[in-house]
């Protein structure tokens, strides 16, 4: 094909996906290394891209340090209760202790904070959570991020990294193309920082037809993150921590301003209050450690997320759906009514639509709620992502090579969704997560560690070949058939999402089988999976916007294969509400209160999971 | 839900086609208008209305489950620091106003050119500070937060 080879070379610093991770990551590696070359690629356009392309309505991750709120244990405490034991604790501590100085750059960036009018402290939706006015969030990181780096290229897809000639699992840069001229860019780099995010649509979303595109996280979240990752051998961990949220229906416009700072509720067909009623039996499955039905109210420890959709789930199979969000009560007072409303302006558009369409006004109609298809991303209620390295003053020798959010690829490191075991990063611990994995990267340069690094010409034109297969693909086999999209040889990007969604929905416990699933079907459904790598050899791609299709489709499959490895292996049932083991109901702590970590074979496919210990470095605590 | 473009006032100036994060606004080759070329891989996230100098594009919810007849409507003015949006219900009987501030700053102005500020001390390296940090956190007792610093021990696991 006749598109160019663009190559950058002699990069220090290579930030793949300039998101809140990515951005983080930008703006900070030019203080650790003014004289270095920073580089960016992003998908999209860095101005709007990610996540928070639309913007956010509130931080959801901010200690308030300066005015005594929270302490960094406070939490981790937190975090691990909402995941029921499970995270890196010497990650999370380490994004909490630096998380408020992130959050106070973008205030004096501009970023309109909003404050509470009593105690001139931040304005608090929830203990971790502060409001601001976010439709320009991300065009306020991203001027940051650009006024760091060398170079930012635009609409460049990264499709893989680059790895080092000279010496086995050691990164050299990353190569993609360029969305828009279809050239071809090499990226030759010394060290990585991944932020290319988590993944939506690997689930078969609840939305259909034209609809497909309204998933709750981004549909352009293509998993390339965990893709880029996993292809380059680096170890993955609680791949199988995937996440479904409970928001209002259709539109998945978010609840949180609502049940924290309306103190809106929720209640049954009937009307009646519902979620404590399945409490009981679910400490049962659970322990009472996670779920004290007597004394919540007196340790005052939140409900873990899972466990609310357990009873949102269970309510409704009992056949007293629809869930209801009560907003009739708050709604009566106009303050509060257009929070609400601006809450959905500032981060989730449809819903307003949604609302405005079917004409639900909440101040006189109580709207209705569903749980989501499941998502896997790191930064969320959930801590999918790769097996990092932690900070030195705090990690347990299992946890620390070295470099702080180092994958167990030499030089390769992560940020936001990439970084596996931080739950409750969201936006900012994101952005912090970036600055970290920024100075721990320039120290690696600094320590001699990327000397001698050597990308063959071999390399850097198989993956060449690799990238445009799709596109030759469709040009040799489209005029075997007279027109349309039914072709014997290939299939086109969309039909291998829908494949990919209705697999990993019906094996891997999606949406449509009440998130349940057992041994027997993770094993056809890997079985499945296999094939379909088979047939990715062969998606076709008619132009480069398909082309960009076809590589968000592997990358989806790739992490889809993890979760599903992932799944199998933790023989129990560790999040009830975002999925069950059917045949392995209860929460087994004996055996299972560890980490899971995969590693697949670059070369092989092949996969290996492990057992890490779970170290609880902060205690118990009033 | 779907954005799509009003004929008459696309003049093809790109922006949107510059900034929609899924890459689904395209230019028509023959009519020269932008159009939206996959909408089930829309996101509704209004990056591409708030760009449209013509004010051309316009959003209608997902055909699947949104009756016709509504509109929400957006202006961002930059220069000014705000967001207007105007929410009209199917049935006429909630129509809206709601402004909010996208900055308190001019854009750009007040973020530092890091390449140009005082280079970290060796100190600086080896702890385990970022850029302008205690300082940044205003922590009252000035330093950041350690595991010992908080009371807690280090380094030890504990199984429970
Ligand atoms: C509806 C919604 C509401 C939320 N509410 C809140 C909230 O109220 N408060 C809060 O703090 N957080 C909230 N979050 C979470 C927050 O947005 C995420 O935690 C955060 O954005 C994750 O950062 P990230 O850098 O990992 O990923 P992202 O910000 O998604 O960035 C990923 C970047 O990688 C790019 N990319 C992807 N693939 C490639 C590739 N192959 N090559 C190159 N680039 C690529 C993308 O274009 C994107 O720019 C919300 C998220 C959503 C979707
Ligand atoms: S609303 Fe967002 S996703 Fe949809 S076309 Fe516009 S910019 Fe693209
Ligand atoms: S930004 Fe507006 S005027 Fe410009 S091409 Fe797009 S729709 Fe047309």
């Amino acid at each position: 094909m006749a598109y160019n080879t663009v190559v950058e070379d002699n990069i220090d610093i290579l930030v793949v996906g300039a998101g809140l991770g990515g951005t983080g990551a930008a703006w900070e590696a030019r203080y650790w290394g003014q004289n270095k070359k920073i580089v960016i690629a992003e998908k999209a356009n860095i101005d709007r891209s990610g996540a928070v392309a639309q913007g956010l309505y509130a931080i959801n991750c901010y200690m308030g340090t300066r005015w005594g709120e929270n302490k960094p244990e406070d939490h981790v405490r937190y975090a691990r209760m909402d995941l029921m034991g499970m995270v890196r604790e010497d990650l999370l501590f380490d994004m909490a202790r630096h998380v408020d100085s992130a959050v106070h750059q973008f205030e004096e960036w501009g970023l309109p904070i909003m404050r509470d009018p009593k105690t001139g402290h931040y304005q608090r939706e929830g203990r971790w959570q502060i409001m601001i006015h976010g439709e320009s969030y991300k065009p306020i990181v991203a001027e940051a991020a650009k006024k760091s780096a060398d170079k930012v290229y635009n609409r460049i897809c990264v499709t893989h990294l680059l790895m080092d000639d000279a010496k086995e699992n050691r990164v050299a840069g990353a190569v993609g193309f360029n969305v828009r001229t279809g050239d071809y860019h090499v990226f030759k780099s010394k060290t990585v920082i991944v932020g290319a995010g988590g993944a939506s649509n690997i689930f078969k979303p609840r939305s259909v037809g034209e609809g497909a595109g309204r998933v709750w996280y981004a549909p352009w979240s293509s998993g390339s993150a965990y893709g880029l990752m996993i292809q380059a051998g680096a170890k993955m961990t609680q791949m199988e921590n995937r996440i479904v949220l409970a928001r209002f229906k259709d539109g998945y416009g978010p609840v949180g301003a609502y049940f924290l700072h309306l103190k809106t509720y929720t209640q049954n067909c009937n009307g009646e209050e519902y979620e404590s009623k399945w409490f009981p039996a679910l400490t049962e499955m659970v322990g009472k450690e996670y779920l004290d039905t007597e004394g919540q109210h007196l340790s005052h420890k939140p409900i873990p997320t899972c466990l609310r959709n357990h009873a949102f789930i269970s309510e409704v199979n009992a056949g007293r759906g629809p869930i209801h969000m009560v907003t009739m009560e708050a709604f009566q007072d106009p303050h509060l009514e257009e929070i609400g409303w601006h809450n959905f302006l500032g981060m989730t558009v449809g819903q307003a639509v949604l609302w405005a369409a079917t004409d639900v006004n909440p101040k006189y109609e109580n709207p209705e709620l569903t749980t989501s298809e499941p998502y896997v991303m790191g930064s969320h209620a959930t801590g999918c992502g790769a097996w990092c390295s932690g900070p030195e003053d705090v990690s347990p020798p299992e946890y620390y090579w070295g470099y702080n959010r180092m994958t167990t690829v030499e030089g390769l490191f992560g940020a936001g969704d990439a970084v596996g075991g931080t739950p409750h990063a969201f936006s900012s611990g994101s952005f912090t997560e970036g600055r970290l994995a920024a100075k721990a990267a320039c120290k690696y340069i600094d320590d001699g560690k990327a000397e001698g690094i050597r990308v063959t010409d071999e390399q850097i034109q198989r993956r060449r070949e690799e990238i445009y297969k799709p596109m030759e693909h469709y040009r040799i086999f489209r005029n075997e058939i007279t027109a349309g999209s039914v072709n014997p040889n290939y299939i086109n990007p969309r039909q291998g999402l829908d494949r990919l969604q209705k697999l990993m929905d019906e094996y891997c416990a999606g949406a449509t089988v009440n998130y349940m699933t057992n041994d027997k079907l993770l094993q056809i459904g890997l079985k499945k999976l296999k094939l379909m790598e088979e047939d990715l050899e062969k998606v076709a791609a008619e132009d480069i916007h398909e082309l960009l299709r076809a590589w968000e489709l592997k990358h989806r499959h790739l992490t889809s294969e993890a979760v599903m490895q992932h799944t199998l292996f933790r023989k129990e049932t560790r999040w009830p509400g975002y999925y069950y083991r059917g045949d392995a109901m209860k929460l087994d702590d004996a055996n299972w209160h560890v980490l899971t970590v995969s590693r697949r074979d670059p070369a092989t496919g092949e996969y290996t999971m492990e057992k890490a210990p779970c170290y609880h470095l902060v205690g118990a605590g009033e | 839900m779907p954005t799509f473009v009003y004929m008459t006032r696309c003049d093809g100036c790109g922006y949107c086609v510059d900034i929609c994060p899924s890459d689904i606004m395209h230019i028509d080759k023959v009519t020269r208008r932008a159009y939206n070329i996959e909408p089930n891989m829309c996101w509704e996230c209004y990056s591409c209305v708030k760009a449209c100098p013509m004010d051309a594009i316009d959003v209608r919810g997902y055909a699947e489950f949104a009756p016709l007849g509504h509109s929400v409507r957006v202006r961002r003015d930059e220069e000014k620091g705000v967001i207007a949006w105007r929410i009209k219900f199917r049935n006429g009987e909630k129509d809206m106003e709601l402004l909010a501030p996208i900055t308190t700053k001019p854009w750009g102005k007040h973020i530092p050119q890091l390449a140009d500020v005082p280079a970290p001390s060796q100190a600086m390296r080896d702890s385990q500070l970022l850029f302008n940090e205690p300082k940044y956190i205003r922590l009252d007792e000035g330093d950041l937060h350690t595991l010992a610093s908080n009371g807690l021990v280090m380094k030890e696991g504990v199984y429970y």
